[in-house]
């Protein structure tokens, strides 16, 4: 690590989050100064302002709940219960983010399948670019319900419908990135391998198949973000009755605001590291390619 | 042996033309020309002129249109299927993710010579474009001569005896570039390969060819096919006696003929 790090990298992304948390602050105030002030007046309550500002701060239910009650809510929920308990946010992470790895998993590799057989099939290549463009423009919301509806009717439920909602999403960045890493050779270096009179598997395991990796990698980042959205919005129409979209639908029905901010942000964080992680991997695997270190 | 199986490239007739939505382009016409072992020519010709897309006929990257060619006594597409010749590009274009002595690996991959066999013929191209030592570096690791050199290496790993070389050295700088020729010049004698090389560098082809083929462009054609009367052994200070400063006139008027010198 750079000595210089810190100044250059974490102390902008801390001066952002201090003004977030700042406004954040300011908005929940004003946004449930409204019904404190109803409150205090059916109480007959009088209270000075910062009195008044400490009780819109500490509201069960409050329109925006502020940072420090949603991180105090966050806290208890992950550390302070047992991971295996219905209200710990650790075993709703950990049953979304089985079915984002899962559907992850299979949308790469289909994305991978998909882009393979664009890149060779001439007949696919014309074919199916426009079905998978359509096929994102369809709101996932729609189609969600009916997948799970679908596969409930054939006796398939739990993970794998969720994990195919992830896999609809994060197939799609994947193939699109991965025709262009396989087309990414140029002009020269495919010559190179006709003057060897390579045949087409040469060709593609020792050209395709390195020079895409990089665009794999980019596309793995956007498609395990999608997959994590894919799997939450899979758990919201099904009645689930766990994962981060159960904790979110939950909160909705009994407005337990601070639940659903809590639940929000485990989801950003859950994104967060997943992107991370693939990120990681990426340099590993770049480093380990000849990578020029930046 | 006869004379005409000591033929490596021999092109009649030779035509290509591209059809264009401007219409056709004669990129060749009527080219004759005969390249026997051992010889070392040169290309040389303004853009347009064809010498690259000559060199990409022998190679088989392009087909002729017109004409007949034949690569070692086979047609160019029989020649390529059995690896007859090494092919230089204007870039080096090796593979980033490969190290030197990866990339080098890379025809031998190819054609499925032994991991034993590889390493051996590793290190003796290495030794052959003096790079001995640099086999564990990625490209981005090495200048752009070396990096070349690099792609020399790859070309004559495999032992073809032909080596197409298409303005190998045509991006880099002249000290580095007159530093290569004379390296060219001791690798071909040492190897006895055929070379085609293609150039728009009057005094590289003058230095480096037996025999330096003219070429001009609309329609491209050979204009002048010059022997070298210079000797085999040629130092880098050849390049100012009168003999070689005749050769130089020689292949400048053949361009002037060409019309090469108008626009």
């Amino acid at each position: 690590m750079k000595p210089d790090s810190l100044k250059n990298r974490t102390l902008p992304v801390l001066t952002i989050l201090v003004v977030i948390v700042a406004v954040w602050y300011v908005g929940a105030y004003f946004m449930n100064a409204p019904f404190q002030r109803d409150l205090d007046r059916r109480g007959n309550v009088t209270s000075t302002a910062m009195e008044f500002v400490g009780k819109t701060m500490a509201q069960p239910k409050p329109v925006l709940p502020a940072p420090h009650q949603v991180a105090q809510n966050l806290f208890e929920n992950t550390f302070l219960r047992r991971v295996t308990s219905n209200r710990s946010l650790v075993y709703h992470a950990w049953v979304t983010l089985s079915s984002t790895v899962a559907g992850f998993t299979m949308g790469t590799l289909l994305g991978i399948l998909i882009a393979v057989g664009i890149v060779h099939v001439k007949a696919l290549d014309r074919s199916l670019m426009p079905w998978i463009i359509a096929s994102q423009t369809i709101p996932i919301l729609a189609i969600a319900p009916m997948v799970i509806v679908v596969l409930a009717a054939v006796n398939i439920t739990g993970l794998l419908p969720k994990a195919l909602i992830s896999t609809y999403l994060s197939f799609f960045p994947v193939a699109v990135g991965m025709v262009k890493g396989l087309r990414s050779p140029e002009l020269i270096q495919l010559d190179l391998m006709r003057t060897y009179n390579a045949s087409a598997a040469q060709t593609f395991w020792k050209l395709r198949v390195p020079a895409s990796i990089p665009f794999l990698f980019t596309s793995m980042k956007v498609a395990i973000a999608a997959s994590l959205v894919g799997a939450i919005v899979g758990e919201l129409p099904t009645g689930a009755v766990a994962g981060i979209g159960s904790k979110l639908l939950a909160g909705a029905y009994y407005s337990q605001t601070i639940d659903i901010w809590a639940a929000l942000i485990a989801g950003s964080v859950l994104a967060a590291l997943l992107v991370t992680i693939v990120g990681i991997v990426a340099r590993i695997v770049d480093r380990s390619m000849g990578g020029r270190p930046a | 042996m006869s004379v005409t199986s000591l033929s490596v490239v021999s092109a009649r007739k030779l035509g290509l033309t591209f059809e264009t939505g401007d219409g056709p382009v004669h990129a060749l016409s009527n080219v004759d020309l005969e390249v026997s072992k051992g010889d070392f020519v040169s290309f040389i010709g303004p853009s347009g002129c064809g010498k690259t897309t000559f060199l990409r006929v022998i190679a088989d990257l392009e087909k002729n249109t017109d004409g007949e060619i034949t690569v070692n006594g086979m047609t160019p597409e029989e020649a390529r299927k059995s690896r007859s010749y090494g092919y230089v590009f204007q870039a080096p274009a090796l593979y980033p993710w490969r190290t030197i002595e990866k990339n080098i690996a890379l025809p031998l991959e190819i054609m499925g010579h032994s991991a034993a066999e590889r390493g051996k013929r590793i290190e003796r191209t290495l030794d052959l474009v003096n790079l001995s030592g640099f086999g564990k570096k990625y490209p981005w690791q090495l200048s752009g001569g070396m990096q070349q050199r690099a792609s020399i290496a790859r070309a004559l790993a495999f032992d073809a005896d032909l080596l197409l070389m298409d303005e190998p050295f045509g991006a880099l700088d002249e000290i580095v570039r007159d530093h290569l020729n004379e390296q060219l010049l001791k690798l071909w004698a040492r190897t006895e390969k055929t070379i085609c090389f293609v150039t728009h560098s009057i005094p590289e082809a003058v230095y480096l060819s037996t025999r330096i083929v003219v070429m001009s462009p609309r329609p491209g054609r050979v204009t002048d096919i010059i022997e070298s009367t210079l000797p085999k052994e040629r130092p880098l200070e050849i390049r100012e006696t009168p003999e070689f400063l005749e050769i130089a006139h020689r292949v400048r008027e053949g361009l002037r003929a060409g019309h090469s010198y108008e626009e």
